[in-house]
């Protein structure tokens, strides 16, 4: 198991793999990928039980789904430093021939991928499926699934935040990323949410809040803390503030970057608040 | 011509029902999920037999579907039935995303479709489905045309790897094809052999197909029925053999003129053989209240409508 040394490099490259994917391509969302990278990180690489290598059925393992897609960056780049693909494909981001797509899917055979996402609102529906799936097969591992706020507009959101209250799915964990912001600006200008957490607590959840999501050793005693809570006849969610552009002083505190690229300038700026540790692909 | 007896009326969604029952018999990795609609579906067997196979999520649809796209990670095989409006048109978006590219397989059962629905009117009375559907990169669209097809069909998408749409109906209609029969997806049926005019018909319309060949046969026109019950793959060699046969083709379905079997027939014959086609089908407009019979007869989709599209084509030959 990696000690947190290692992790902490991790995030350094996970940062930098995102800001140059992003940059190659002029394209991409490095916002809300930077706001979920140490999310990505402690999920993968303390959290979830993995089987070795990829099967899309995943018996007897922990599995995840993507909800808010756009966010692709970090995934691919966590996906591939932990072994499912070669991390230089990583070069190939929203290139045409590419199986790493502008948002993920499954269409073109990607390994750690399950589901297509990016329109948004659906993954939490699939999330329950393949839950329900792990209890019709006697598995006892978890499905994990991570969503926007501002994703959480969405009303299908709602039905399967009854529907997992209602039918006990208690072996789903979902983590609201509560970074505040969306394209149109802050999310309490856009359309409030209100209490989050509070919203999910009285639909029958429950949950648990993670203060700082981009400090490391929170998300994973967050998560840790989840997964204890699973098995007892609730849903169970994380509420975790991030901060959207994490690690890039000028990418932070705004939704400016939710959907842009750097540009030569910005990318050399924000490589070097963010040292390379582990080898860029 | 070849003679086809009723053999008592039923529903093409209680085939949908028995096909279910026999399906929780059979495959342990078929589950059902229905959003508020269970005896309209006929699924109360399946239910009883096997509850923990099945997954009623309320009215949402949009979350069944979605659900349905994650049971088949870990191999179930999810049967998610709704009436045809709700189950398409309604929620579109996941159907496409969550489950045909992501290659999801996963059988979209609907009931209700078309005018025959009746009294609950057009809000309920999707004519534009299959066009929806066919559209899909992926899908496989059925619409059967009585019970005992319907039940083969819903016993046979569970074979068949990959989305299915499988439409079907309310109201008890003629069931006329065999019992227990084998139902191949894409192979189109040959009902009656005829030289003068092609009649490709499927769904409800195919025994109004029969109907109408056969007061042509008095009136000494031979028409040749296909009974086309998968649209999505078309086999397309069934229609080029029978209308380079006839020279001519009259479609018929229970669904919008835009978008339904009667463009994909009007494809295949514009690419390989041009021919006179006449299209038996709602002409672009929503449906209203009234009996399935009734609103058959005035939108123009009952054997009275197709004999008269026949004679109309035949002039065009």
């Amino acid at each position: 198991m990696p000690n947190t040394q290692e992790l902490q490099d991790l995030v350094f490259q996970v940062r930098r793999d995102i800001l140059r994917m992003v940059h190659k391509v002029n394209s991409g969302h490095p916002g809300g990928s930077l706001g979920c990278t140490e999310f990505f990180i402690a999920l993968y690489n303390e959290i979830m039980d993995l089987k070795e290598g990829f099967d899309m059925d995943g018996k007897g393992e922990d599995l995840f789904f993507l909800s808010n897609g756009h966010i692709s960056p970090v995934f691919y780049s966590v996906l591939a430093r932990k072994g499912y693909f070669p991390i230089e494909e990583l070069n190939t981001f929203r290139l045409i021939d590419s199986r790493l797509q502008g948002h993920p899917t499954t269409h073109e055979g990607l390994p750690g991928v399950r589901v297509a996402s990016g329109s948004l609102g659906q993954g939490m529906s699939v999330a329950i499926g393949a839950a329900l799936a792990k209890k019709l097969n006697g598995d006892d591992h978890l499905v994990f699934s991570l969503h926007g706020d501002g994703e959480l507009q969405e009303g299908q959101n709602w039905e399967a935040i009854m529907y997992a209250a209602g039918n006990k799915v208690d072996n789903l964990i979902s983590t609201v990323d509560r970074n505040g912001q969306q394209i149109d600006g802050a999310t309490e200008d856009v359309l409030p949410m209100g209490d989050v957490a509070e919203k999910f607590r009285v639909f029958g959840w429950d949950v648990l809040e993670i203060e700082n999501g981009n400090d490391l050793e929170q998300v994973i005693a967050g998560l840790k803390e989840a997964k204890s809570r699973t098995g007892k006849g609730k849903p169970v969610c994380i509420v975790m503030t991030t901060m959207m552009g994490n690690g890039v002083d000028f990418m932070m505190h705004t939704h400016a970057w939710h959907g842009k690229a750097p540009n030569d300038e910005q990318l050399a700026t924000a490589l070097a608040q963010n040292p390379e540790t582990l080898g860029d692909y | 011509m070849t003679k086809y007896t009723d053999q008592g009326k039923n529903d093409t969604r209680s085939g949908y029902g028995a096909g279910m029952t026999e399906l929780g018999r059979t495959n342990p990795n078929v589950v059902a999920l229905c959003a508020d609609l269970v005896g309209s579906l006929k699924i109360e067997t399946f239910i009883e037999e096997n509850p923990e196979r099945f997954f009623q999520t309320g009215i949402a649809e949009a979350n069944m579907m979605g659900i349905a796209a994650g049971l088949t990670i870990g191999g179930k095989i999810p049967f998610a039935s709704t009436f045809a409006n709700f189950a398409t048109g309604r929620v579109y978006d996941q159907i496409r995303q969550s489950i045909a590219y992501s290659d999801k397989n996963v059988k979209i059962c609907a009931s209700h479709a078309g005018l025959t629905l009746g009294e609950d009117g057009a809000t309920h009375q999707i004519l534009e489905d299959i066009g929806l559907m066919k559209m899909l990169p992926g899908m496989t669209v059925i619409n059967p045309c009585d019970y005992n097809q319907t039940k083969a069909a819903t016993i046979a998408i569970a074979q068949h790897h990959g989305p299915v749409y499988l439409r079907f109906g309310r109201p008890k209609v003629a069931n006329f094809t065999p019992v227990d029969q084998k139902f191949e997806i894409g192979k189109a049926l040959m009902l009656n052999e005829g030289t003068d005019v092609t009649i490709i018909a499927t769904g409800h319309l195919v025994w109004q197909a029969l109907l109408a060949a056969e007061s042509l046969e008095n009136q000494g026109i031979s028409a040749e029925v296909i009974n086309i019950h998968t649209i999505k793959p078309l086999d397309d060699k069934a229609i080029l053999d029978s209308v380079k046969k006839t020279g001519c083709v009259v479609t018929a379905e229970e669904h919008n003129y835009l978008g339904g079997l009667g463009e994909s027939v009007a494809r295949v014959l514009a690419t390989h053989h041009p021919a006179p086609q006449e299209f038996v089908a709602t002409q672009d407009t929503f449906g209203e209240s009234g009996t399935p019979e009734q609103l058959m007869e005035k939108y123009g989709l009952n054997n009275k409508a197709i004999e008269a599209a026949v004679l109309k084509v035949l002039k065009r030959k």
